[in-house]
C-alpha cells in the first residue's frame, strides 16, 4: 500500500497501489489475440505481456492495428480468437469489472460540453458508483494534478486544447485505475501543451501506474516510455526498451543529402562504411557507423544541404514499417 | 443484485441528462407549458364552436386529453431520436459512459428512463394548463402521470430503434412522417376513431398511442376506464421489445 507515498506529497498522490501483493505482476496478457474485418486480419495472433509499472507505447503507422488492440483491453471490440486477460481477470467475460480499474484517455475529445470542468468529474465519477464525499476530494485532487483548479467553475468551451486534454487525463483518473490507457493523447496540441501532459504522465509512473499509450510522435514514444512496441497490418514488428531499439535495429548514425546531384551521389556511395542506403523524393538517407569518407566528400564539395545524425526512433519506424503512406 | 447495479448504473445515467436539462429548465419548461395551452385556446374555441360536444365532453375537454398524449409522444421519441444521436454519434457521450463500468444495456435504458421524464414532465404541464382552464374533471386525473411515464418508456424504446440504425438526423423523418404522424392523426387526437372505416380502426388498435389516449381521457374527464390491463399490456410489449431491439442493435454498432 504505501509503496510510492513515501516519495511523494499526500495531497498528489493520485494513484495508490492498493493490493500490490494480491494483484498478478501481469497487468496485460494476450495469446494469438486476433480481430478481423471483413475477413482481413488487424490485429494478427497477438502475444503480449505488460507488466504492473510498465510505461508501454505502441507505435504504428495509420491501420497497424493499435486502436483495435487498445478497444479490445477495454471490451469495446469482441476479440475474434486467442486469449485475453487484463489484471488478471479473463476478458471480455469481467470487460465491466475491468473497467472499473482501467482509466481511458480516448482519441477524440469526448468532455461534456454541457458541464463545467469541476461537473465533468463528478458526473463522471457517477458513472463508477463513486459516492459523492468521495468524488468531492477526488475532484479537488485531480484539480490540482491537472493545474485546472482556477478553471473548475468554467465552461469546457473557455478551456484550450491542452487543458481539454489535462482535463480528459484527471477524467481517466478518477476510479485511481490502476492501468491507464492513452489513444494519441498529445495529437493536435501545441509543444508546451505537450510537454505539460508529458510531465503529467511522468508523474503518474513514478508513483506506480501501468500505462499504454499510443503515439504517432517518435519523440513521445523515446521520452516517456520504458518499452516500445512497433505495429504494423496486426502484428508485432519490434517490441524493446527506446535505446536498446535504436542500437539494435539501426546503424549508429544517419547521413540525410538534400537535393544532391547524382554524379555527387555517385562519390559518396564510395564510402565503404555505408550500411544501407535508401532515397525518398529528393532526399538520400545512407545509414552507417562513422561515414567518414562521405562526410569528406561533402566537405570538399560545394554541396552544404546535408544533415548528420545519430539515429533515432522514427529511423527505426521507417525501417520496420517503410517509407510507403498508409491512407 | 445484478437488477441493483443495472438500476443504479441507468440511474447515474439518468442523473446526468436532468443535471444537463435543469441547466437550459427555462426555455424547456416553456415550451412544455405555451404549446399545449396555445393548441388548447386556439383549437379548443375556435375548432369547439364549430365542434360542439364530443362523446358527452365540451371539445376543449376532448382535446385536452388528446394534446396530453401526443406531447408524451413527441417529447419521448425527440430525446430518444435527435438527443440521443447527439450522445451517440456527435459527442460521443456515451462511448465516455462505456469507458466505465457501464454497460450498452445499461446507457440505452439510461436513456429510455430519461426520456420518459421528458414525457411525464410534458403531461405534468398540461394537466396544470387543464386544471386551470377547468377542463379536468376530480383527482382521479393524478393517474394520469404513471400512465404518461410508462408510455414514455415505450414510445423513446421505439425511438432508440430508429436511432440505432440512423446514419443522419434527416433519418427520423421517415420515422415521424410514416409511423408519428399517422398514428397521431388516426388514435382519437383530434377526433374519436369511431367515424372512421372499421379497417382503419382495427390498424389504429394496433398502435401504442390508441392504448395511451384509452387510459388517459377516461382518467382525465371522469369516463369510464375500460380494459386497462389490456391497453397496459399493448404499451409494456411494444417498450419491452423495442428497447431489446434497440439494445442489440446499439450493441453492434458501438462494439465491433
Amino acid at each position: 500500500m504505501a509503496r510510492y507515498n513515501g516519495q511523494l506529497n499526500e495531497k498528489i498522490a493520485i494513484y495508490t497501489p492498493m493490493h500490490s501483493a494480491a494483484l498478478s505482476s501481469e497487468i496485460v496478457k494476450s495469446t494469438k489475440l486476433s480481430k478481423l474485418y471483413a475477413g482481413k486480419a488487424v490485429v494478427n495472433k497477438l502475444d503480449l505481456t505488460i507488466d504492473s509499472g510498465c510505461f508501454c507505447g505502441i507505435l504504428g503507422p495509420n491501420g497497424a492495428g493499435k486502436t483495435t488492440t487498445l478497444r479490445m483491453l477495454v471490451g469495446h471490440c469482441p476479440m475474434d480468437s486467442g486469449e485475453l486477460s487484463i489484471l488478471g481477470l479473463p476478458m471480455p467475460e469481467n470487460a465491466s469489472l475491468i473497467r472499473e480499474s482501467v482509466g481511458v484517455v480516448p482519441q477524440m475529445d469526448n468532455l461534456d460540453a454541457d458541464f463545467t470542468v469541476e461537473e465533468n468529474l463528478y458526473v463522471y465519477g457517477r458513472f463508477f458508483g463513486l459516492s459523492s464525499a468521495v468524488l468531492k476530494k477526488r475532484t479537488k485532487e485531480l484539480l490540482e494534478f491537472a493545474s485546472l483548479e482556477e478553471k473548475a467553475k468554467c465552461k469546457i468551451s473557455e478551456l484550450s486544447g491542452g487543458m481539454r486534454r489535462r482535463l480528459t487525463l484527471a477524467r481517466a483518473l478518477i476510479n485511481k485505475p490502476k492501468l491507464l490507457i492513452l489513444d494519441e493523447p498529445t495529437t493536435g496540441l501545441d509543444p508546451q501543451a505537450r510537454q505539460a501532459i508529458w510531465q503529467k504522465l511522468r508523474e503518474l509512473k513514478k508513483q506506480g501506474l501501468t500505462l499504454i499509450l499510443t503515439t504517432h510522435y517518435m519523440e513521445e514514444a523515446e521520452r516517456l516510455c520504458d518499452r516500445v512496441i512497433v505495429m504494423d497490418q496486426g502484428e508485432i514488428m519490434a517490441d524493446a526498451a527506446p535505446k536498446e531499439l535504436i542500437k539494435g535495429e539501426i546503424e549508429s548514425h544517419v547521413l540525410e543529402v538534400h537535393a544532391a546531384s547524382e554524379v555527387l551521389l555517385e562519390q559518396l556511395r564510395c564510402d565503404n562504411s555505408i550500411a544501407r542506403l535508401e532515397k525518398s523524393g529528393d532526399i538520400c538517407f545512407f545509414y552507417g557507423e562513422k561515414l567518414t569518407h562521405a562526410l569528406e566528400v561533402l566537405e570538399d564539395s560545394s554541396h552544404d544541404d546535408y544533415l548528420f545524425r545519430p539515429a533515432n526512433l522514427e529511423d527505426v519506424f521507417i525501417k520496420l514499417t517503410g517509407r510507403d503512406l498508409r491512407e | 443484485m445484478r437488477v441493483r447495479l443495472f438500476l443504479a448504473r441507468s440511474q447515474s445515467i439518468w442523473s446526468r441528462h436532468i443535471r444537463v436539462w435543469s441547466k437550459l429548465a427555462g426555455p424547456s419548461l416553456m415550451g412544455n407549458f405555451g404549446e399545449p395551452v396555445l393548441y388548447l385556446l386556439v383549437l379548443g374555441y375556435g375548432l369547439g364552436q364549430f365542434v360542439g360536444e364530443v362523446e358527452g365532453l365540451t371539445y376543449m375537454a376532448f382535446l385536452a386529453s388528446g394534446v396530453a398524449c401526443t406531447s408524451a409522444v413527441n417529447a419521448a421519441s425527440f430525446e430518444g431520436m435527435y438527443s440521443a444521436y447527439t450522445r451517440m454519434e456527435v459527442q460521443q457521450t456515451w462511448l465516455g459512459m462505456l469507458a466505465t463500468p457501464i454497460n450498452v444495456g445499461e446507457v440505452v435504458f439510461g436513456e429510455i428512463l430519461w426520456a420518459a421524464t421528458k414525457s411525464l414532465i410534458s403531461v405534468s404541464a398540461i394537466l396544470i394548463v387543464s386544471t386551470l382552464l377547468g377542463l379536468i374533471t376530480d383527482a382521479w386525473a393524478l393517474f394520469v402521470l404513471p400512465v404518461a411515464f410508462v408510455s414514455g418508456l415505450c414510445f423513446a424504446s421505439l425511438a432508440l430503434v430508429m436511432t440505432s440504425s440512423a446514419r443522419s438526423y434527416d433519418f427520423f423523418l421517415y420515422y415521424s412522417t410514416l409511423f408519428i404522424t399517422p398514428m397521431v392523426l388516426l388514435s382519437g387526437v383530434f377526433f374519436p376513431i369511431d367515424t372512421l372505416p372499421n379497417a382503419v380502426q382495427w390498424l389504429s388498435k394496433i398502435l401504442p398511442l390508441y392504448h395511451m389516449i384509452s387510459l388517459v381521457r377516461p382518467l382525465m374527464t371522469g369516463g369510464e376506464l375500460t380494459s386497462v390491463f389490456l391497453h397496459l399490456f399493448v404499451l409494456a410489449a411494444f417498450g419491452i421489445t423495442a428497447g431489446m431491439l434497440a439494445t442489440y442493435r446499439i450493441k453492434k454498432r458501438l462494439i465491433k
